[in-house]
């Protein structure tokens, strides 16, 4: 069960961890040292953030059964937007998720909700995962077009290992919102056949803001199950098949004015690995995918509301992709082709309070659909022993309709020429060249990409944004966003002591943003505006981390994170939702099978913030957090046992990212058991 | 199957052949099958079958149609004029209406339009009087009809701020969706209690408002003006079901405001207004 997240920061670590991985958990021991060591390469230019499971000897790092959103947090690059206590929004480089592309196993999902409430990675579970890759920039469109970079959530199996069965339970209580968890699962591996059913259920009230107050519409509960079985007819070829069901229910988002009563997806696929005979080839995996989203919000729970309504969305996605990895004298590549088809469909009714007077109804997403296809190549070049070369390239082709004639009509208000499809073409390129010596890495990496305008962005019709309180009309007319970039790394690392800074600068011309028309009238009851989609000539956003790493002393180790991100649009006026300066520091000890842990996290006052899209200054803020664990083993069997506390002084606080300033939880103090045979 | 099919559509053919080659009306014809009748209208001679989409007299505008039937056989070729008179109980006056017609491309129709612009009651009664002409020889047809008040309003009686008094009446959309629907009206002025005239060259200005919703508006309207000396035509945005209401403002067509006032903050509907609702 999960329970470890890697420090994340460092680049050999990461290797080493690959190798673990690769080697030990993941039971890809068929592909050799030699092979192993060249997919670290590869990797070099991606994070790889461990979720692992209770079979994993490094657990014991994060808190148990923590969220998905907690395990990425760990990566500089990942932050997220807090609407409640559920499903946050990965920003990537500072980047919403109209700039990224989230793949679970390579697949693509489209959230359901029209406000962003539904981000792909709140339909999994941690025990629906083995780790997180996150690629910055251009490095990540090897699963789409995108800006700001991509993450892939990797299904966790346990491949064809001949371990027979093995299984855990786990359990965990929070203090701050009576948090409950339970989970399962179990495994069964062969040589030529596996399983892994796993579930988890997850069920919270109302959590507690720093100095006691309550934060009503908090609560949550949440199911979750999935299963992954493979079979293998010979050493080079196997199928396995993946589903995954996940269940929200009662979902409270104390920072917007509406709830989820049901945030449903299943997410199924099948695929077929080979592993050619030719030398050249390495691996050549082919899937097909299909998810369907079911998303209800409402506003049945709150007492005061200007209007009742209802805004349920849909989505469905079918796709496929076939990836072949090769190599040939001193060039690893990969090639694949892609495709999927996507259907996005939201409504929106208000009951007025005259019950003799018809509902109000619209369509927020007028039965759009998405078809992208796309072919991507990559391909990582040894020049000499110390300089390696990667270089990408992707085209795809993207087409969006409008279904409905509904849907066409209500647009074509607004724009009265609209046609009823629209038809792109992206590309995406990335170059890095990384240059190793002695204790000594550094990277330099350029890129270009584009993007398409996202169905909200597109196609999107009133929808409310309680953050600047606007109405946002999406505009079809919009061409795509491009974005060039320059990227450089540097980094060291010996024995005891390893650091690493990142630097990212982003050009995007005709950047996509929300506008106001004072001359249009908002729909929604005493709010700011309507804003409609528009592209700037530009916006500039520049990234920067660094992390440092120190063992001492045998046992300790004491590691510093720091972020810093800065977005200035062609008027040099702040973007929204820039992160500050924030600081991670942390102190770790272990001994044999004990772990303590205490972090301090600080993050400086927002000076940079966008007044214009309702963000006010963020005050500075510090919690402490502490964790310790200990693991025992009886027989065979293994039960680590965690206890820990964050935000130790009960600290009322918001981030920069916390939609409205909604308050942070205060003192939580938590508990969990695994349990595992 | 197929070759029923085929049989199928040769007698459909033959049939259609046979009636285009007869010269007299077949009174089997059925142009009235989008149309529900109000009712039959009786002399001794003829009857006349009034028709309108939804087989009311609506108050407001209406569009009306009507066969005139000589025993089994439709005439086609009366002159045909109306007079829609309200028996008040201390007056008697006529409404907004149209000359009659026949409906282009039809064998039986004629057809006019009547706006009225108040309702019947227990002591006030809408008449409806038809005079015409058949080979020479004139006939009348007479009978009172109902027009019951309606729950939305579709027409605005009132005078301006030049002392005249105006009709102002929607005519379309009848049939309104989330979208740019094309916008009628008929604008008239009361020249005496028997005349009522189109005016020329006004303008109509729309505000649509959701007054359920925040009494928000849409974009991309566009006023009524005159089209050919007639109705006034303009376009009106709905973007969602629901109530809908369509606030007025009638100006001259030197651009003066005869009635109706302009939506602010303090100030939540005009004088004049239409309802729509779907």
């Amino acid at each position: 069960m999960g329970l470890e997240v890697s420090s994340g920061n460092f680049k050999n670590l990461i290797m080493k961890q690959i190798q673990i991985l690769g080697v030990i958990l993941f039971g890809l021991s068929s592909l050799n040292a030699q092979e192993v060591a060249k997919d670290s390469i590869v990797h070099t230019l991606s994070e790889v953030i461990v979720v692992g499971n209770a079979a994993n000897k490094h657990h014991n790092e994060n808190k148990s059964l923590a969220t998905i959103e907690d395990y990425l947090s760990a990566s500089p690059s990942i932050d997220f937007i807090k609407r409640g206590a559920y499903a946050w929004e990965p920003l990537v480089q500072g980047m919403a998720t109209e700039r990224s592309v989230v793949t679970i196993d390579g697949m693509r999902i489209y959230g359901a909700c029209t406000d962003k409430m539904d981000p792909i990675t709140s339909y999994v579970e941690i025990s629906n995962l083995s780790k997180a890759t996150i690629s910055n920039g251009q490095q990540g469109a090897e699963n789409g077009a995108t800006i700001a970079g991509g993450i892939d959530l990797e299904r966790r199996k346990s491949g064809f290992r001949n371990t027979g069965w093995k299984g855990s339970v786990q359990t965990g209580l929070e203090s701050v919102n009576e948090q409950k968890i339970v989970g399962a699962a179990l495994q069964y591996s062969s040589n030529t056949f596996f399983s892994d059913v796993d579930v988890m259920y997850r069920n919270a009230e109302n959590y507690s803001a720093g100095g006691g107050e309550e934060v009503m519409y908090s609560q949550f509960t949440k199911y979750n199950v999935s299963a992954i079985t493979g079979y293998k007819w010979n050493d080079r070829q196997w199928l396995e098949a993946s589903v995954i069901y996940d269940e929200a229910r009662d979902v409270g988002y104390p920072a917007l004015p509406m709830d989820v009563s049901l945030a449903r997806a299943f997410i199924g696929s099948v695929e077929y690995i080979t592993l050619p005979e030719s030398e050249k080839l390495t691996e050549w995996k082919t899937k097909v995918y299909y998810n369907t989203i079911k998303h209800i919000m409402d506003d049945t729970q709150r007492p005061d509301v200007p209007i009742r309504m209802d805004m349920p969305g849909w989505s469905k996605t079918v796709g496929m992709y076939s990836k072949l990895k090769g190599t040939h004298n001193k060039h690893l590549w990969n090639f694949s082709v892609n495709a999927h088809y996507n259907n996005s469909l939201a409504e929106m009714t208000m009951f007025p309070e005259n019950p003799e007077e018809n509902d109000m109804f619209m369509l927020t997403w007028p039965d759009v659909g998405t078809l992208y296809a796309g072919v991507f190549g990559e391909d990582n070049y040894v020049i000499t022993e110390r300089l390696t070369a990667n270089f990408s390239i992707g085209f795809g082709i993207h087409h969006n309709s409008i279904n409905d004639i509904f849907g066409l009509q209500s647009l074509q208000i607004f724009y009265t020429e609209m046609e009823e499809s629209k038809t792109r073409f992206l590309i995406n390129s990335g170059s890095k060249l990384t240059y190793q010596k002695d204790f000594w890495t550094h990277s330099l990496g350029l890129g270009y990409g584009e993007r398409a305008p996202s169905v909200s962005e597109g196609y999107g019709f009133y929808l409310f944004n309680s953050f600047d309180a606007f109405d946002y009309i999406g505009n079809p007319e919009m061409v795509n966003e491009k974005s060039m970039e320059i990227n450089a790394s540097s980094g060291i690392k010996n024995k005891n002591f390893s650091a690493r800074f990142n630097t990212a600068f982003y050009h995007i011309a005709d950047y996509i943003i929300g506008k106001p028309h004072p001359d249009l009238s908002p729909m929604n009851i005493g709010i700011n505006g309507v804003k409609v989609y528009e592209q700037l000539p530009y916006a500039q956003l520049w990234s920067n981390d660094l992390s440092v790493s120190y063992q001492f002393l045998n046992g300790f180790n004491a590691k510093a994170k720091a972020i810093y991100r800065l977005g200035r649009d062609h008027n040099n006026e702040n973007l929204p939702l820039i992160q500050p300066l924030t600081v991670e520091t942390g102190l770790r000890y272990r001994k044999n099978l004990f772990y303590a842990e205490a972090l301090v996290e600080t993050a400086t006052k927002q000076y940079d913030f966008s007044p214009e899209f309702g963000e006010n200054q963020t005050p500075a803020y510090t919690i402490f957090n502490l964790a310790l664990s200990q693991t025992f083993y009886i027989n065979k069997q293994k039960m680590v046992l965690k206890v820990g506390a964050e935000n130790l002084f009960n600290e009322n606080y918001s981030t920069y990212a916390d939609w409205n300033n909604i308050a942070r939880p205060g003192r939580n103090v938590y508990a969990s058991v695994v349990y595992a045979f | 199957m197929k070759l029923f099919k085929f049989f199928s559509l040769l007698a459909i053919a033959l049939l259609f052949s046979c009636s285009s080659d007869d010269d007299n009306i077949d009174n089997s014809i059925n142009e009235t099958e989008d149309l529900t009748l109000v009712k039959n209208i009786e002399n001794n001679q003829h009857t006349l079958s009034v028709f309108t989409e939804n087989g009311l007299f609506q108050l407001g505008y209406n569009k009306i149609y009507f066969q005139i039937k000589d025993g089994e056989n439709f005439v086609d070729n009366a002159q045909v004029s109306w007079k829609p008179i309200m028996h008040m109980t201390d007056m008697s006056h006529s409404c907004p209406y149209s000359i009659i017609s026949r409906k282009p491309n039809t064998e039986t129709l004629y057809e006019g339009y009547i706006v009225f612009q108040m309702p019947g009651n227990d002591l006030e009664h809408w008449e409806l009087t038809f005079n015409y002409t058949i080979n020479g020889e004139d006939f009348t047809v007479s009978e009172n009809i109902s027009v019951p008040p309606s729950d939305k309003k579709r027409v605005n009686v009132f005078m301006g701020s030049d002392d005249v008094r105006y009709i102002v009446a929607l005519i379309e959309p009848t049939d309104p969706q989330v979208a740019v629907n094309d916008m009628t009206a008929g604008v008239f002025k009361m020249e005496n209690m028997m005349n009522f005239p189109v005016v020329d060259n006004y303008t109509l200005k729309i505000d649509p408002r959701m007054p359920s919703m925040g009494n928000h508006s849409s974009p991309n309207n566009v006023n009524l003006m005159q089209e050919a000396q007639d109705l006034y035509h303009g376009k009106l945005s709905l973007t969602m079901t629901g109530y809908w209401k369509i606030n007025l403002q009638l100006l001259n067509a030197q651009n003066e405001v005869l009635k109706g006032e302009e939506i602010t903050d303090t100030n939540e509907a005009s004088s004049i207004f239409f309802e729509i609702e779907f």
